[in-house]
């Protein structure tokens, strides 16, 4: 089967087939990673350049590794060194790079929607890093993979996602794939952080925590960004830890066996305590893992390859 | 310059006539229309005087020419994205012989140099009537008030601090007061700053689903409210401004029933579009106030219907591609919308929401009198502005072909029905076959 797309902007777009296409190959790309020489030859000559306007480390990192072991060359470019602190647009800097032929531009930016403008006017095909309180499709594809290697499948789990989604790239490519791939998912968090009309994304909203993560298999907390605080979006971390915290106090109330998920990078001691965050249930690092397969997966389909 | 235009079906709103016949002008004022002329036709084509131009309008509307009474001109100051000159092209091209220009230009337009800039370029371009309208505070800042009366000796006709939102509620009170005693509207930007801070579009599902952060209803709403009471309280006259909400709209319904002196304006992107349109990230879908909800859109067309909303005005905001060719987020705001904005209008017609006498009227007359221009009307003696609409001309919007240099439409593409095809200001036709 073959990847029948040029870009890969959101989740909301895939079709289950397509997402199922996507995991099953990056399955097959997780033992490469294993070896002792860690590359395959299979995007020789290609060239991805990763365009990160916005800060990151796991998920750049992540996408050259990716590249690097499918031996394709990877150009990093991050804002503060690039044209634009010259006043260059994106538009200019896109078209710019893409008179220099690469096959695959990767991109991160604060402004949703940047990926989608970029899509319309490049040849080449687009992957969205994470677009403003948009979407993060590989980093929802990285989850749906974990949560399908530890637990045989995503239809019919319990899945509770955690903290500020009302500004989360993360929750919304989840509710999205989730929703998609059978789980029910509930999202909680203050009514601050819950955006209007949530539900009809097909989530259940919950005031507390503990009603979210009653009966879970699967809990995913947020990154609280602490700048929300000045926006009255909360009125104190100190808070926010004592009431939204995952912590050994509320995790009974999950199933026995629940994972504990979180896209990085966590605060400890806020959205959730250090014991759990290293504990046996957390699956966090697996993610992290599991993102380099993921990304590499969407590089090779995006190529033309096949699975 | 004499014209007889006849046969066309005439829509005057002002004298509530609506029929077919002729229309003459002479030394650029109505000299005549209606029967009189029909009666006397017997033969009449024999009869055209020398230098006499006899328009056949079969199958055309007649109207008073049309006028746009919220329109950015962007001049002084933003030249790149309009001029007065090729803001006036736009709008005899429209249909529109007047114009109102608000006073977010650089500098603001504030003091009587800046509105005796606008009437002499106006002037000078000689095709529409510009009126501007001057800032309701210094540079627009909200804090001290500008000089009404001067500015009204100078030309202003209504004041305005559009754009931006006054936020004192003491100066805006004032502004009221000290308006009525000039007996002049006070037309309000309605935006609670606080509460849409940081907003790119409507709050609400879409936005939710699209992640773009949002501009609750209620940041208009509760302004509309606070500003309603104002006008109850000093006696003013307020006009409100593109409105897009249904709170907005019900407010506004009863304040009307209660006697306040109210009056509102929509715009054709409020009552054509919503916020699903900006799904696509378009920058030409970035406008404030947002595109709203269904049921927001629902309501401002009822509230055309019911009479709650008096007038349609484009908000003409053009902006050049450097403004919109960049991230949603960095996009300015605005719709350029003099050359859409009667074929989106006479859509309402079309679709039995309005009648064409209901909609001409909201497109003159109402204006007019909201403005206190002597403009709006047919009637013998008036200043010959005219409009002559083609109900049935259906064309494609081509933002190419705009005269605006504001290519920023969200309507690029539409197949449209109905157009201007002959604008006649003072006398003179500006736009033929436009």
């Amino acid at each position: 089967m073959k990847l029948n797309r040029k870009d890969i902007l959101g989740i909301q777009e895939l079709s289950v087939e397509e997402i199922n296409l996507i995991l099953e190959t990056a399955d097959s790309f997780i033992e490469v990673s294993t070896r002792e020489i860690k590359k395959v030859p299979t995007l020789r000559g290609k060239t991805v350049i990763n365009l990160f306007y916005e800060a990151s480390t796991r998920t750049r990192t992540s996408f050259e590794i990716a590249a690097k072991r499918l031996s394709a060359d990877t150009i990093n470019i991050s804002a503060a060194t690039s044209s634009v602190v010259k006043g260059e647009t994106l538009i200019d800097t896109a078209k710019n790079l893409e008179a220099m032929n690469p096959d695959i531009i990767v991109i991160r930016h604060s402004a949703a929607g940047a990926p989608h403008m970029l899509a319309g006017i490049l040849r080449q095909s687009v992957i969205n890093a994470g677009d403003g309180a948009h979407e993060h499709p590989t980093q929802a594809l990285l989850d749906m993979m974990t949560i399908r290697a530890k637990k045989g499948g995503i239809a019919g789990l319990k899945v509770a996602i955690v903290g500020d989604i009302a500004h989360s790239r993360v929750a919304r490519s989840n509710i999205h794939g989730l929703t998609k791939m059978g789980a029910q998912v509930s999202v909680s968090g203050p009514a601050t952080m819950i955006p209007r009309g949530i539900e009809k994304m097909g989530v259940v909203v919950h005031m507390s925590i503990e009603e979210a993560i009653r009966d879970a298999d699967i809990i995913m907390m947020l990154r609280i960004q602490t700048e929300r605080e000045t926006q009255n979006i909360f009125p104190s971390l100190r808070e926010y830890a004592q009431y939204f915290s995952l912590n050994r106090k509320n995790i009974g109330l999950a199933r026995k066996d629940v994972l504990i998920m979180h896209p990085g990078p966590i605060n400890r001691g806020v959205e959730i305590s250090s014991d759990l965050a290293d504990g046996p249930h957390s699956i966090i690092l697996d993610q992290v893992t599991n993102g380099v397969a993921v990304r590499m997966a969407l590089l090779y389909l995006l190529t033309g390859g096949t699975s | 310059m004499t014209l007889l235009l006849k046969d066309g079906r005439v829509v005057d709103p002002s004298r509530k006539a609506d029929g077919t016949g002729d229309l003459l002008i002479e030394n650029g004022k109505i000299a005549g229309s209606g029967g009189e002329l029909r009666q006397t036709g017997k033969g009449r084509e024999k009869k055209v005087p020398h230098g006499m131009e006899v328009l056949d309008l079969r199958g055309k509307i007649v109207v008073p020419g049309l006028i746009d009474m919220h329109t950015h001109l962007r001049e002084p100051g933003f030249e790149y994205r309009e001029t007065i000159a090729s803001g006036s092209e736009a709008a005899v091209a429209g249909g529109f012989t007047s114009i109102a220009c608000m006073p977010n230009t650089n500098p603001v337009n504030d003091n009587r140099s800046v509105t005796e800039f606008i009437r002499r370029k106006a002037a000078e371009c000689g095709l529409a009537n510009v009126y501007p309208i001057a800032a309701i505070s210094l540079k627009s800042e909200g804090a001290f008030l500008s000089e009404f009366w001067d500015l009204k000796d100078a030309g202003a006709i209504g004041f305005s601090d559009d754009g931006r939102s006054v936020m004192n509620a003491a100066l805006m009170r004032r502004a009221l007061e000290y308006a009525s005693s000039l007996d002049m509207p006070v037309i309000a930007h309605c935006e609670d700053r606080n509460l849409s801070a940081g907003g790119m579009m409507h709050e609400g599902f879409v936005s939710t689903e699209i992640g773009l952060p949002g501009i609750p209803a209620i940041a208009e709403e509760v302004m509309v409210a606070r500003d309603i009471l104002l006008a109850e309280y000093t006696g003013a006259h307020l006009h409100i401004a593109h409105v897009s909400t249904a709170g907005a709209v019900r407010l506004i319904r009863e304040a009307k029933a209660r006697g306040v002196r109210v009056t509102a304006e929509t715009a054709p992107h409020y009552f054509t579009l919503t916020d699903e349109a900006v799904r696509t990230f378009d920058t030409a879908t970035k406008v404030y106030p947002p595109l709203r909800g269904l049921e927001d859109r629902d309501a401002v067309r009822e509230g055309l219907r019911d009479g709650t909303i008096d007038v349609i005005a484009s908000d003409h905001a053009p902006h050049a591609r450097t403004d919109k060719e960049v991230e949603f987020d960095y996009a300015t705001s605005g719709i350029t919308g003099l050359e859409t904005s009667l074929a989106l209008s006479l859509g309402l017609v079309e679709e039995g929401l309005l009648t064409l006498p209901e909609l001409i009227e909201k497109m003159t007359v109402n204006a007019a009198r909201i403005l206190r221009i002597p403009k709006g009307t047919l009637a013998d003696g008036a200043d010959a502005d005219v409009t002559i609409i083609d109900p049935q001309r259906e064309w494609t919007v081509d933002r190419a072909l705009f005269r605006s240099r504001g290519k920023n439409t969200p309507f690029h593409n539409w197949t449209l029905k109905g157009k201007a095809v002959l604008t006649i200001v003072g006398g003179e036709i500006r736009c033929r076959d436009c």
